[in-house]
Protein backbone atom coordinates (compact mmCIF):
# COMPACT_ATOMS: atom_id res chain seq x y z
CA UNK A 1 0.00 0.00 0.00
CA UNK A 2 1.25 3.50 -0.84
CA UNK A 3 1.70 5.92 2.04
CA UNK A 4 3.02 9.46 2.16
CA UNK A 5 6.13 10.07 4.26
CA UNK A 6 4.21 12.54 6.43
CA UNK A 7 1.50 9.94 7.13
CA UNK A 8 4.20 7.47 8.21
CA UNK A 9 5.56 10.19 10.52
CA UNK A 10 2.14 10.77 12.07
CA UNK A 11 1.27 7.11 12.49
CA UNK A 12 4.63 6.07 13.93
CA UNK A 13 5.54 9.25 15.79
CA UNK A 14 8.69 9.82 13.72
CA UNK A 15 10.53 13.11 13.95
CA UNK A 16 11.89 14.79 10.83
CA UNK A 17 15.68 15.28 10.90
CA UNK A 18 15.98 16.46 7.29
CA UNK A 19 13.92 16.92 4.16
CA UNK A 20 10.81 18.66 5.49
CA UNK A 21 9.93 19.73 1.95
CA UNK A 22 9.72 16.18 0.65
CA UNK A 23 7.18 14.64 3.04
CA UNK A 24 4.51 14.30 0.35
CA UNK A 25 6.55 11.60 -1.35
CA UNK A 26 4.79 8.23 -1.57
CA UNK A 27 6.45 5.25 0.07
CA UNK A 28 5.91 1.95 -1.71
CA UNK A 29 7.79 -0.58 0.41
CA UNK A 30 10.36 -0.99 3.14
CA UNK A 31 13.90 -2.31 3.42
CA UNK A 32 16.08 -2.79 6.49
CA UNK A 33 19.85 -3.30 6.34
CA UNK A 34 23.09 -1.66 7.49
CA UNK A 35 25.43 -3.14 4.88
CA UNK A 36 25.52 -0.55 2.13
CA UNK A 37 26.40 -2.95 -0.70
CA UNK A 38 23.43 -5.13 0.18
CA UNK A 39 21.17 -2.08 0.24
CA UNK A 40 22.63 -1.01 -3.11
CA UNK A 41 21.77 -4.34 -4.70
CA UNK A 42 18.41 -5.01 -3.03
CA UNK A 43 16.52 -1.90 -1.90
CA UNK A 44 13.69 -0.72 -4.15
CA UNK A 45 13.14 2.73 -5.55
CA UNK A 46 10.59 4.54 -3.40
CA UNK A 47 11.09 2.39 -0.29
CA UNK A 48 11.65 3.56 3.25
CA UNK A 49 15.09 2.38 4.35
CA UNK A 50 15.72 1.56 7.99
CA UNK A 51 19.38 1.74 9.06
CA UNK A 52 21.51 2.54 12.11
CA UNK A 53 24.23 4.04 9.87
CA UNK A 54 24.27 7.82 10.15
CA UNK A 55 27.31 8.98 8.10
CA UNK A 56 26.80 11.05 4.92
CA UNK A 57 27.32 8.11 2.59
CA UNK A 58 23.82 6.79 3.41
CA UNK A 59 22.46 9.83 1.57
CA UNK A 60 24.55 8.95 -1.49
CA UNK A 61 23.11 5.43 -1.44
CA UNK A 62 19.55 6.68 -0.91
CA UNK A 63 19.85 9.26 -3.66
CA UNK A 64 21.35 6.83 -6.20
CA UNK A 65 18.53 4.34 -5.53
CA UNK A 66 15.87 7.04 -5.25
CA UNK A 67 14.87 5.71 -1.86
CA UNK A 68 11.78 7.53 -0.55
CA UNK A 69 13.12 8.21 2.95
CA UNK A 70 15.63 6.98 5.53
CA UNK A 71 14.45 6.04 9.02
CA UNK A 72 16.95 5.86 11.89
CA UNK A 73 15.83 3.74 14.87
CA UNK A 74 16.66 4.06 18.59
CA UNK A 75 16.84 7.86 18.32
CA UNK A 76 20.47 7.53 17.19
CA UNK A 77 22.01 10.94 16.64
CA UNK A 78 22.48 11.80 12.96
CA UNK A 79 25.71 13.54 11.91
CA UNK A 80 25.35 17.16 10.87
CA UNK A 81 27.01 16.54 7.50
CA UNK A 82 24.49 13.79 6.81
CA UNK A 83 21.60 16.10 7.56
CA UNK A 84 23.01 18.81 5.29
CA UNK A 85 23.63 16.39 2.46
CA UNK A 86 20.10 15.00 2.82
CA UNK A 87 18.68 18.52 2.48
CA UNK A 88 20.76 19.04 -0.68
CA UNK A 89 19.79 15.73 -2.22
CA UNK A 90 16.14 15.90 -1.17
CA UNK A 91 16.10 12.77 0.95
CA UNK A 92 13.94 12.91 4.11
CA UNK A 93 15.64 11.47 7.20
CA UNK A 94 13.29 10.47 10.01
CA UNK A 95 14.11 9.42 13.52
CA UNK A 96 12.29 6.93 15.74
CA UNK A 97 12.57 6.05 19.44
CA UNK A 98 11.68 2.46 18.59
CA UNK A 99 14.31 -0.19 18.03
CA UNK A 100 14.75 -1.65 14.55
CA UNK A 101 12.60 -4.71 15.27
CA UNK A 102 9.64 -2.76 16.56
CA UNK A 103 9.94 -0.11 13.88
CA UNK A 104 10.07 -2.63 11.01
CA UNK A 105 7.14 -4.55 12.47
CA UNK A 106 5.05 -1.38 12.59
CA UNK A 107 6.15 -0.39 9.07
CA UNK A 108 5.30 -3.82 7.76
CA UNK A 109 1.79 -3.67 9.15
CA UNK A 110 1.29 -0.26 7.55
CA UNK A 111 2.86 -0.91 4.15
CA UNK A 112 1.99 -4.58 3.74
CA UNK A 113 4.11 -6.91 1.74
CA UNK A 114 5.64 -4.40 -0.65
CA UNK A 115 8.91 -6.41 -0.23
CA UNK B 1 28.81 -1.18 -32.48
CA UNK B 2 32.07 -0.64 -34.35
CA UNK B 3 31.48 2.60 -36.17
CA UNK B 4 29.65 4.45 -33.43
CA UNK B 5 31.40 7.56 -32.29
CA UNK B 6 31.21 8.16 -28.57
CA UNK B 7 28.46 10.61 -27.80
CA UNK B 8 29.72 11.49 -24.32
CA UNK B 9 32.84 10.70 -22.33
CA UNK B 10 33.61 11.96 -18.86
CA UNK B 11 36.30 11.15 -16.30
CA UNK B 12 36.05 11.76 -12.55
CA UNK B 13 38.94 11.84 -10.09
CA UNK B 14 38.29 9.75 -6.98
CA UNK B 15 40.46 10.53 -3.97
CA UNK B 16 41.53 7.92 -1.44
CA UNK B 17 40.24 7.74 2.09
CA UNK B 18 37.30 10.08 1.95
CA UNK B 19 34.81 7.23 1.88
CA UNK B 20 32.14 8.60 4.19
CA UNK B 21 31.39 11.38 1.70
CA UNK B 22 32.25 9.49 -1.50
CA UNK B 23 29.52 8.82 -4.03
CA UNK B 24 29.42 12.18 -5.76
CA UNK B 25 30.91 10.90 -9.03
CA UNK B 26 28.28 8.14 -9.27
CA UNK B 27 25.62 10.66 -8.44
CA UNK B 28 26.77 13.00 -11.23
CA UNK B 29 26.91 10.07 -13.66
CA UNK B 30 23.38 9.10 -12.73
CA UNK B 31 22.07 12.63 -13.29
CA UNK B 32 23.86 12.74 -16.63
CA UNK B 33 22.20 9.48 -17.78
CA UNK B 34 18.80 10.75 -16.63
CA UNK B 35 19.24 13.93 -18.65
CA UNK B 36 20.05 11.95 -21.79
CA UNK B 37 16.97 9.83 -21.22
CA UNK B 38 18.61 6.43 -20.69
CA UNK B 39 16.24 3.67 -19.54
CA UNK B 40 15.64 3.57 -15.76
CA UNK B 41 16.68 -0.06 -15.39
CA UNK B 42 20.03 0.61 -17.07
CA UNK B 43 20.51 3.76 -14.98
CA UNK B 44 20.05 1.70 -11.83
CA UNK B 45 22.63 -0.86 -12.96
CA UNK B 46 25.10 1.88 -13.84
CA UNK B 47 24.40 3.64 -10.52
CA UNK B 48 25.09 0.49 -8.49
CA UNK B 49 28.22 -0.37 -10.50
CA UNK B 50 29.71 3.13 -10.41
CA UNK B 51 28.93 3.54 -6.68
CA UNK B 52 30.70 0.28 -5.84
CA UNK B 53 33.64 1.19 -8.08
CA UNK B 54 33.88 4.63 -6.52
CA UNK B 55 33.73 3.20 -2.99
CA UNK B 56 36.37 0.59 -3.81
CA UNK B 57 38.75 3.29 -5.03
CA UNK B 58 38.04 5.47 -1.98
CA UNK B 59 38.35 2.64 0.55
CA UNK B 60 41.05 0.37 -0.85
CA UNK B 61 43.28 2.36 -3.20
CA UNK B 62 45.67 5.29 -3.29
CA UNK B 63 43.20 7.14 -5.49
CA UNK B 64 42.11 6.75 -9.09
CA UNK B 65 39.60 7.65 -11.75
CA UNK B 66 36.14 6.64 -12.85
CA UNK B 67 35.48 7.09 -16.55
CA UNK B 68 32.17 6.69 -18.35
CA UNK B 69 31.71 6.59 -22.09
CA UNK B 70 28.22 6.54 -23.52
CA UNK B 71 27.68 5.15 -27.01
CA UNK B 72 24.22 4.78 -28.53
CA UNK B 73 24.23 1.03 -27.92
CA UNK B 74 26.58 0.52 -24.99
CA UNK B 75 27.80 2.26 -21.85
CA UNK B 76 31.42 1.60 -20.92
CA UNK B 77 32.69 2.29 -17.41
CA UNK B 78 36.38 2.08 -16.54
CA UNK B 79 37.53 2.31 -12.92
CA UNK B 80 41.29 2.64 -12.60
CA UNK B 81 43.36 3.12 -9.48
CA UNK B 82 46.98 3.69 -8.50
CA UNK B 83 47.40 0.63 -6.34
CA UNK B 84 48.16 -1.20 -4.15
CA UNK B 85 46.51 -3.87 -6.35
CA UNK B 86 44.60 -7.02 -5.39
CA UNK B 87 46.58 -10.05 -4.21
CA UNK B 88 44.01 -12.67 -5.21
CA UNK B 89 41.46 -11.45 -7.74
CA UNK B 90 39.48 -14.72 -7.77
CA UNK B 91 39.04 -14.48 -4.00
CA UNK B 92 38.12 -10.79 -4.21
CA UNK B 93 35.37 -11.70 -6.67
CA UNK B 94 33.76 -14.06 -4.12
CA UNK B 95 30.73 -12.69 -2.28
CA UNK B 96 31.57 -11.95 1.35
CA UNK B 97 35.35 -11.77 0.93
CA UNK B 98 36.75 -8.42 2.03
CA UNK B 99 40.02 -6.93 3.24
CA UNK B 100 38.33 -3.87 4.77
CA UNK B 101 39.25 -2.90 8.33
CA UNK B 102 36.86 -3.29 11.28
CA UNK B 103 36.39 0.46 11.40
CA UNK B 104 35.26 0.55 7.76
CA UNK B 105 33.00 -2.47 8.28
CA UNK B 106 31.35 -0.82 11.26
CA UNK B 107 30.27 1.93 8.87
CA UNK B 108 28.49 -0.61 6.69
CA UNK B 109 31.17 -0.85 4.01
CA UNK B 110 33.37 -3.87 3.34
CA UNK B 111 30.58 -6.43 3.04
CA UNK B 112 32.60 -8.14 0.33
CA UNK B 113 29.91 -7.48 -2.24
CA UNK B 114 31.34 -4.59 -4.21
CA UNK B 115 33.01 -6.49 -7.03
CA UNK B 116 30.26 -9.16 -7.24
CA UNK B 117 27.65 -6.38 -7.39
CA UNK B 118 29.60 -4.69 -10.19
CA UNK B 119 29.80 -7.92 -12.15
CA UNK B 120 26.07 -8.62 -11.68
CA UNK B 121 25.18 -5.20 -13.05
CA UNK B 122 27.37 -5.57 -16.15
CA UNK B 123 26.81 -7.35 -19.45
CA UNK B 124 30.59 -7.61 -19.80
CA UNK B 125 33.01 -7.40 -16.88
CA UNK B 126 36.79 -7.45 -16.86
CA UNK B 127 39.20 -6.95 -13.97
CA UNK B 128 42.99 -6.69 -14.19
CA UNK B 129 45.12 -6.11 -11.13
CA UNK B 130 48.86 -5.94 -10.58
CA UNK B 131 50.29 -5.79 -7.08
CA UNK B 132 52.12 -2.54 -6.48
CA UNK B 133 50.70 -1.02 -9.66
CA UNK B 134 46.91 -0.91 -9.48
CA UNK B 135 43.58 -2.29 -10.56
CA UNK B 136 41.53 -1.66 -13.68
CA UNK B 137 37.90 -2.71 -13.93
CA UNK B 138 36.01 -2.38 -17.19
CA UNK B 139 32.26 -2.82 -17.34
CA UNK B 140 29.93 -2.72 -20.31
CA UNK B 141 26.18 -2.29 -20.11
CA UNK B 142 24.29 -2.76 -23.37
CA UNK B 143 21.92 0.07 -23.95
CA UNK B 144 18.92 -1.96 -25.12
CA UNK B 145 15.45 -0.48 -24.96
Amino acid sequence: MLMKVKVLCEKLGLSVIAGNEYLNREIKSGYCCDLLSLVMSKADKGCCWVTVQTHPNIVAVASLLEVGCIIIPEAIQVEDNTRKKAEQEGIPILSSDMNGFELCGRLYSLLGEGR
Amino acid sequence: MKNNKPSIKQTFDISAGNFSVAGSASSRIKNMLKRIGIDDKIIRRVAVATYEAEMNIAIHSHGGTLCIEIFPDVIIIVAKDKGPGIKNVALAMEEGYSTATDEIRAMGFGAGMGLPNMKKCSDEFDIQSTLGVGTRVEMKMYNKE
